[in-house]
């Protein structure tokens, strides 16, 4: 039916709706906000520099300000000091706005299963697309930010109702299976016990 | 430079030690040696006395402050090792003061009366052992948030913690 009118109308007018027009706009002109942490921090630089040059993809204006921001790239690990800042600064940012979760920390805590660092910073605040790799390469945020750009494209609406309907956390459970364990070995279980499951 | 300490610092060590004997009189001190490096070890009680005799005995910089939690470590009768590694900027010459110290008082004196650069380092290791050292100037928690409830470098606390990682409020999409 569109594509009727449109042969009829030729070159000089378009039609669409107005959520693909918001979504395409958003889509390319996507504004990050650098939460880098740690070490992944260099890699978001280095992508956003001359030799992979972010900007050819419409999202090279990284803002300091939150308020400036629609899309939060968590680019290492988030400490359980930090990560009240994070989610204040994730509050702050106006919508729509997106998540990326970049490197192996910022999506599981990676290497550091201690007592400090948050195991994945989707536990407590959500999170779009996430990108795998300790670091991840500069070509791995650039496919991420295709992606995210694809995924607005797709399911974007013009009021953001498609946010309007996730309601519910979408990580891991915030249950720590290890506390579970712990409390299991203090109780006199052994974790090679052949018997002994430690999750269920 | 290697050569020439290796010769000069045996003689100067032995100085130290001498002086170290002189100024504080019926305090045990055990020396050791250990890589090049000296130790000595000396009874709590007399803390804020022997730091005050190191400081005369040259030892003009307190370049670290740091304990050890030796639970389980072999045959010690100890819990905590209160280390202080102490300069002599003019000399080079470096010491190892050590100190044991046990539950239930983890209370002693504070060293910034006498190297001011103590202030962040014993608020670290409260931080991190709860060792609480009275009389300094601005006592609080260094690293960790001030609501934090444990002493993470304590051996009996398990390395993945308490769950304080685990411990907040969750934002989902349609609320933010
Ligand atoms: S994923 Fe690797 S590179 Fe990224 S913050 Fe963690 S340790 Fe650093």
């Amino acid at each position: 039916m569109a594509t009727q009118i449109n042969k009829q109308l030729g070159d000089n007018i378009f039609l669409t709706t107005l959520d693909a027009a918001a979504s395409w706009g958003r889509a390319n002109s996507l504004w990050p906000m650098p939460f880098a942490t740690a070490c992944c921090g260099i890699e978001l630089m280095s992508t956003a520099a001359s030799k992979h040059d972010l900007s050819r993809f419409g999202s090279e204006v990284m803002r300091f300000s939150p308020r400036q921001c629609d899309l939060m790239i968590v680019a290492g690990r988030v400490v359980m000091k930090m990560l009240p800042v994070l989610q204040r600064i994730w509050l702050q940012m106006p919508e729509p706005k997106w998540c990326i979760s970049m490197g192996a920390c910022a999506c599981t805590g990676g290497v550091f299963d201690t007592y400090a660092v948050v195991q994945g910073i989707d536990r407590f605040m959500p999170v779009d697309v996430y990108v795998p790799g300790c670091p991840p390469r500069p070509e791995q945020l650039i496919r991420s930010i295709l992606d995210l750009q694809d995924k607005i494209k797709s399911g974007g609406t013009v009021n953001a109702r498609e946010f309007k309907l996730r309601i519910l956390p979408e990580g891991p459970s915030r249950f720590d299976e290890d506390e579970l364990i712990r409390i299991r070995e203090r109780n006199g279980f052994k974790l090679d016990d052949q018997k002994y499951d430690p999750v269920h | 430079m290697a050569n020439e300490t290796t010769d000069s610092k045996p003689s100067e060590i032995e100085t130290v030690k001498s002086r170290l004997v002189e100024l504080l009189p019926g305090v045990g001190l055990e020396w050791s040696e250990f890589r090049g490096q000296t130790r000595v070890v000396f009874a709590s009680g007399e803390l804020l006395r022997c730091l005050n005799a190191f400081k005369a005995a040259g030892f003009d910089q307190l370049t670290d402050l740091t304990a050890v939690d030796l639970l389980e470590y072999g045959n010690v009768d100890d819990r905590f090792e209160v280390v202080y590694c102490l300069l002599n900027v003019d000399s080079g010459l470096r010491l190892i003061a050590k100190m044991h110290l046990n539950e239930p008082d983890l209370t002693i004196p504070s060293a910034t009366s006498v190297w001011f650069g103590a202030d962040w380092l014993e608020r670290e290791v409260y931080d991190m052992y709860g060792i609480v050292f009275a009389g300094h100037p601005n006592f609080k928690r260094l690293l960790l948030p001030d609501d934090f409830q444990s002493f993470p470098l304590r051996k009996d606390y398990p390395v993945k913690g308490r769950g304080e990682r685990h411990n907040f409020p969750i934002v989902t999409r349609a609320e933010s």
